[in-house]
């Protein structure tokens, strides 16, 4: 036990020296939290749009009224014909096209049909489509409204809810993303890095010839992992709960308790890591090619892992980080309790002891 | 206990290139035992073998009476190692390492104090230092603290003092004296061949085989020929010169001078001031020298090679 405690302080001496690792363990999950909560968002805000109204009448006035004062879109010119049209998308002055029909007013009082259509700039495809939709949104709405009272044959009308995210905001999606991201990192390079900077120094030489057993020496190397990983994923709750209101609507306990479970997988993965690679240099890029890219890519953080083709998808199935995301969102937005995520859970467990098993199995007690 | 080393038939290779070649050697408890020979003589690879490290490709070897491979973790609790690359932590103080050491082999600095004094003493001053920031010979200082704080039965330094300016060598060699009193097997592998006869007993080896296996004296005393050494003002072209003499045995330069040895058993010296005069080398002095060990390695390396 004293073995054990000495080796301990050992590598908290060698972490808090370091700057570097001081660096990526506490300062890369602030910044990459900070980064996706508020640059990388998908809400609409403000966009830019412009009005060709061959109509000018109190309906139209009215409906241009609701659109503005949504918040969603700001009204940046009025034109006169739709010639300008090309132009205006080109110089990028504006991304939406509002065109209201000659006699629209008329037309939808006595015709009971009016025509709008609506010019977007598809250059940028997501926002384009999100525009148009709540755009939609709001002229149905208004649809509604001047309907009210009268009957209308046969209509159906749909009511949308949210649910877990009735806001839409992607701030959501992104606190549990990158709490995998970042804890797979940060476990798994930092741990490999520094048994391999071990072999690299020389100085495994040593501690090989000691009377430290490879067990002793492996969880000496993971244990002030662990428990800084831990505080990092304490660190990405709480900013994601406090900073960008994420809300935590199951057990917290719960959260913590397959959070540590994911750590320490990614620990195990790191272990191995080292095993393989003999130089910090190796180590790292190891751990950032085959771990920093799938996570991102591959485990369903940013792109939905249904609309992939069936390849990636069944590669997916090996990306640790694709269970905990499933974990944490049933946790974290559903309120899910461990009747919903037993089986994630599982599979995470199955992993870490497979690469434990794995990393033991690799441990070197000699040179070669 | 018998704090013995014996090797028998040790062999190792990396892939094609042999290391070792069935080496055989007995060392004695409290021996200070050098391994003499130049880089890629094997020196390293016997001692990863010995501390555990590696695994032989035929032979064994024990220490204490331990089987290396069968009771390595024995080993591993009675051997002070020592590699030839500084391995300790450079972030760590002087301090700091010697303590983690310390527990490393569940012991403490105080209760190893009168193992490690003579050299603690020297290194104090600087125990708040990184490692990384001390001075060559510190850091050889402070290793070999670290490799004794657990009171070893056997030593293994691997060429620490390479790279070590001349003071801190002398200051190093008076350690490893010391602590021949204290009864530890000692051994230490070097490059430099005047420390050899710093050593009990030195084994010179070359490409991974034992070329003679001697008291320091011993050895000298089996160089049989007489040993002249020559100086002239173009040293180069003197050696150019006695090479090319019908009657060398051997010619080797040293430094300044060239030493040489002639198959002859009696060397008429004025013969050979009448051949170099008549090759434009006038002012040439020659003198008889006793044989150093360095001499003696040369003329075993030659002989060794003549053999294949």
């Amino acid at each position: 036990m004293k073995r054990f405690i000495g080796f301990l302080k050992k590598e908290f001496y060698h972490i808090f020296r370091d700057k570097r690792s001081m660096l990526i363990l506490f300062g890369m999950p602030i910044v990459q939290l900070l980064l996706f909560g508020f640059v990388i968002t998908n809400d609409l805000k403000d966009v830019k749009m412009a009005v060709v109204d061959h109509s000018k009448d109190e309906y139209t006035s009215e409906i241009i009224n609701k659109i503005t004062s949504s918040g969603y879109f700001k009204l940046v010119k009025n034109l006169d014909g739709i010639a300008q049209v090309d132009e205006l998308f080109r110089k990028g002055e504006t991304k939406l096209v509002l065109v209201f029909e000659p006699d629209f007013g008329q037309n939808l009082i006595k015709g009971s049909k009016a025509s709008v259509q609506i010019l977007t700039d598809a250059s940028e495809p997501n926002m384009a489509s999100l525009e148009v939709n709540y755009l939609q949104g709001i002229l149905q709405n208004y649809n509604l409204e001047i309907n009210r009272g009268k009957i209308v044959p046969s209509q159906i009308t749909p009511q949308t809810r949210m649910y877990f995210n009735p806001n839409m905001e992607s701030v959501y999606m992104f606190v549990p993303g990158i709490m995998a991201t970042i804890l797979m990192l940060v476990s798994a390079m930092m741990t490999s890095i520094s048994i391999a900077r071990e072999k690299e120094m020389g100085t495994m030489e040593i501690l090989l010839v000691s009377p430290l057993r490879p067990l002793q020496i492996i969880l000496g190397k993971v244990t002030p992992y662990l428990f800084l990983s831990f505080i990092n994923a304490l660190v990405i709750v709480g900013m994601g709960y406090f900073v960008f209101g994420v809300p935590v609507l199951g057990s917290f306990a719960l959260l913590m308790a397959e959070s540590l479970l994911f750590i320490l997988m990614a620990l195990s993965l790191g272990i191995f890591i080292s095993t393989v690679s003999d130089s910090q240099q190796v180590a790292m890029m190891l751990s950032m090619f085959a771990l920093m890219l799938p996570t991102i890519l591959l485990s369903g953080f940013i792109f939905p892992l249904r609309n992939m083709p069936v390849p990636l998808q069944i590669i997916s199935h090996i990306i640790p980080p694709r269970w905990f995301i499933v974990i944490i969102k049933n946790i974290m937005l559903k309120g899910a309790g461990f009747e919903f995520v037993w089986k994630e859970t599982l599979i995470l467990i199955g992993m870490t002891a497979g690469f434990i098993g794995l990393s033991v199995k690799k441990f070197k007690i000699r040179l070669e | 206990m018998n704090s013995t080393i014996s090797i028998n038939n040790l062999s190792k290779s990396y892939g094609d290139v042999s290391a070792l070649k069935e080496i055989n050697l007995n060392i004695k408890s409290g021996e200070l035992f050098g391994l003499i020979g130049p880089d890629g003589a094997g020196k390293t690879t016997l001692f990863r073998l010995l501390a555990t490290l590696l695994l032989p490709d035929s032979g064994s070897a024990a220490l204490c009476g331990f089987d290396m491979v069968k009771k390595y973790r024995h080993i591993r609790n009675i051997l002070g190692y020592m590699p030839g690359k500084f391995s300790l932590y450079q972030d760590l103080t002087v301090l700091e390492n010697l303590n983690f050491f310390a527990t490393v082999f569940n012991t403490r600095i105080e209760d190893n104090m009168d193992m490690i004094r003579d050299i603690w003493v020297q290194i104090e001053p600087f125990k708040d230092r990184p490692a990384g920031k001390l001075s060559g010979g510190m850091k050889q200082k402070l290793a070999l603290c670290c490799a004794l704080i657990h009171q070893p039965k056997i030593l293994l330094l691997d060429e620490p003092t390479t790279g070590v300016d001349a003071v801190s060598r002398s200051e190093f060699w008076q350690m490893l004296k010391g602590l021949k009193t204290k009864g530890i097997t000692i051994v230490v592998a070097t490059p430099y061949m005047d420390e050899a006869n710093l050593c009990g007993r030195v084994a010179l080896m070359q490409s991974g085989e034992i070329l003679s296996l001697d008291s320091p004296s011993g050895i000298i005393a089996s160089f049989e020929k007489d040993l002249y050494s020559f100086e002239a003002k173009d040293t180069y072209q003197l050696l150019l010169n006695l090479r090319a003499y019908p009657f060398v045995n051997s010619v080797f330069l040293f430094g300044q001078s060239v030493h040489y040895t002639d198959v002859r058993d009696v060397v008429v010296l004025s013969d050979l001031k009448d051949y170099l005069k008549s090759k434009g080398q006038d002012h040439v002095e020659i003198k008889q020298i006793a044989a150093g060990i360095e001499d003696c390695f040369m003329a075993l390396s030659q002989q060794n090679t003549v053999q294949k």
